[in-house]
């Protein structure tokens, strides 16, 4: 089995950051802000989270709050809650959190029980979940419906059993996870897949060997980062998410990392101890 | 980007653009992430901010703003505007349909344009339903599982109908490749809330009959025997009596190869009180074939042995299943 290329992947992260000027930057200009975190969790995951300047990024992060207490993608936008969630958990990786003024952000207030109730009512009879109800179950939208409900203390509406055979079944004969029936396996739902399956403690049903095989396939071991498959592109995302799933698989020399929360689980406990 | 890069007229030329003084972004004194916008893009943005900031809802603003999104699909600020633009305009939202079809062929899952899709319909209402509903055909004819396109084309059919040839072009997608995923779900979709067709339990029996040939064209086809165990949703019971559920496995065990998910089935079968005749354990039996490891008496548990083996990616699941069987007396 090859190895996780730790230095390789830190140039690569770091050097994103400087590359502002490619068709990739312009694209990607509005979520700026999901790269950071993508880019930044990753570092911290492999214990390099000081090869970044922290008051630079958290300087440029309070640029993009605005007067609603909502964070744009980047500066020049507007508030968006996905961009928010980011700059929440950036500012949590670099312990910066009391720089928030926590109500403003709150502000963007959500009825937790109505969005339990919706959540539960895009399960589908296969245990997954969609999008809207009736929508096909799909592994990225069960992480986040399977996370939002660990997080309210709601996972009692979910039949473990029913969706881990579900989720198990995603491995194919590569041992990488796809995230539907008889679609391609990409690193990603190494992610998306492998953190519900630890959230409902059916991880043991993958075969687990395989799939840090697997990961470990799609790194480009030269330039650094990691690609949806084998021998494809890379980019910031794959990276994180490849990382992240590698750390679930207790890879040695990684943080371990939470499954609900998509965080370093020393980040998580300073939070949650300090209050 | 814009393969018409090379002859795009810079705004600052523009006759139509003199009278408006371009917005730099404001990166604040000390830029922490300065970036090196291409020229053509910086432009845009600029004028674009200068509109936004005067709020000038014209038709210049409107060519404007479809500037700025072939530019950058992903700008949800600016789509946002162009909402603005079109309701202060009265704009021909067919025209708008047009203008969307342009951006999916190249964009299919920016969520921005789906967000803008439903906005347009909601507004032009049922009279569009049949254009949308072919223009969504074209977009799933490139990617016949693109999550946005079905997730649209279901609100499309909830919110202004248009269920009568929809289980035909489940059918047609599924000839096509009796492995789409989105295809079967859709299928469910229509046969449990189509106000023609009667409901799920009315359907059953066709359904079962159709699934079943499914099955037997590709067994190794994860997507029709959940189809089936659908198909009996909280009556698990009728499953187990059909006996239809019990034979398609039974077929496939004898063809001796792509057996698992027909294993999975039987098992789940005598999870729930299905009683199998000698034929059924025959065919069991027949598909293990090692002499150092006899094969155990109990049949749920001698498939669980089996899949372990066959299956063994999933061995935890499948030994799991068996530790979960009742132990014989």
């Amino acid at each position: 089995m090859g190895e996780l290329a730790v230095d390789k992947h830190v140039k690569y992260i770091v050097s994103v950051e400087k590359r502002k000027d490619s068709f990739e930057s312009v694209v990607m200009d509005h979520l700026r802000m999901n790269g950071a975190y993508w880019g930044l969790t990753t570092l911290d995951i492999l214990g390099k989270l000081h090869a970044v300047d922290a008051d630079e990024v958290i300087s440029w992060i309070m640029k993009c709050q605005h007067e609603s207490g909502g964070f744009a993608g980047n500066i020049g936008h507007d508030p968006h809650m996905l961009y928010t969630l980011s700059a929440v958990q950036v500012l949590a990786l670099f312990n910066k959190l009391d720089v928030l003024d926590i109500d403003k952000v709150a502000s963007y207030k959500i009825n937790v029980e109505k969005a339990v109730n919706y959540i539960v009512s895009c399960k589908n009879l296969d245990g997954g979940f969609g999008c809207t109800p009736g929508g096909e179950s799909h592994a990225g939208q069960i992480f986040c419906c399977v996370g939002a409900l660990a997080i309210t203390g709601s996972l009692h509406h979910v039949d473990k059993d029913l969706l881990g055979w579900w989720l198990c079944e995603r491995q194919v004969k590569s041992g990488g996870l796809n995230g539907r029936p008889e679609k391609l396996p990409d690193v990603c739902y190494s992610w998306w897949v492998l953190s519900s399956l630890i959230m409902i403690d059916r991880v043991h049903w993958i075969d687990k060997d395989k799939l840090v095989k697997f990961i470990l396939d799609c790194q480009d071991v030269e330039n650094g980062g990691i690609s949806d498959r084998p021998d494809d592109a890379v980019d910031v995302f794959h990276t994180y998410f490849g990382v992240a799933g590698l750390s679930l698989l207790e890879y040695p020399g990684l943080k371990a990392i939470d499954p609900a929360y998509a965080l370093p689980v020393d980040v998580i406990n300073r939070i949650f101890f300090s209050k | 980007m814009d393969s018409d890069e090379g002859d795009r007229e810079p705004i600052s030329r523009r006759a139509e653009w003199s009278d408006v003084i371009p917005l730099p972004q404001d990166d604040g004194p000390n830029p922490v992430v300065p970036i090196a916008y291409k020229e053509d893009f910086r432009e845009t943005m600029d004028y674009f901010r200068a509109i936004y900031q005067a709020d000038e809802r014209s038709p210049r603003a409107l060519c404007l703003t479809q500037e700025a999104i072939l530019a950058n699909p992903g700008n949800y600020t600016v789509w946002h505007f162009r909402r603005l633009v079109l309701q202060a305009l009265n704009a021909d939202l067919y025209k708008e349909l047009d203008f969307l079809q342009q951006i999916a062929n190249s964009n299919a899952k920016n969520y921005q344009l789906w967000h803008h899709r439903r906005w347009v319909i909601e507004r032009l209402g049922a009279d569009a339903r049949a254009k949308e509903l072919e223009l969504n055909k074209e977009i799933l004819s490139r990617d016949t599982k693109n999550y946005h396109a079905w997730s649209h084309r279901q609100w499309v059919l909830q919110a202004l109908g248009g269920w009568e040839d929809e289980l035909d072009y489940c059918h047609c997608l599924l000839e096509q490749d009796i492995f789409n995923n989105s295809a079967w779900n859709q299928r469910y979709f229509v046969i449990s809330r189509s106000p023609f067709l009667g409901g799920l339990k009315a359907m059953r029996e066709s359904e079962v009959r159709y699934t079943v040939k499914a099955i037997l064209a590709q067994p190794n086809n994860e997507s029709p025997w959940r189809y089936l165990r659908g198909l009996y949703k909280d009556d698990i019971e009728a499953l187990v009596n059909d006996p239809q559920a019990s034979s398609v496995c039974l077929k496939v065990m004898n063809t001796k190869s792509n057996y698992v998910f027909a294993l999975s089935m039987l098992l789940d079968l005598l999870c729930n009180g299905f009683q199998p005749s000698q034929e059924f354990r025959d065919a069991v039996g027949a598909l293990w074939t090692s002499d150092t490891h006899p094969l155990d008496s109990d049949l749920a548990k001698a498939i669980c042995y089996i899949l372990e083996h066959v299956d063994s990616l999933r061995a935890g699941y499948w030994m799991w299943r068996k530790s979960k069987l009742p132990q014989a007396a």
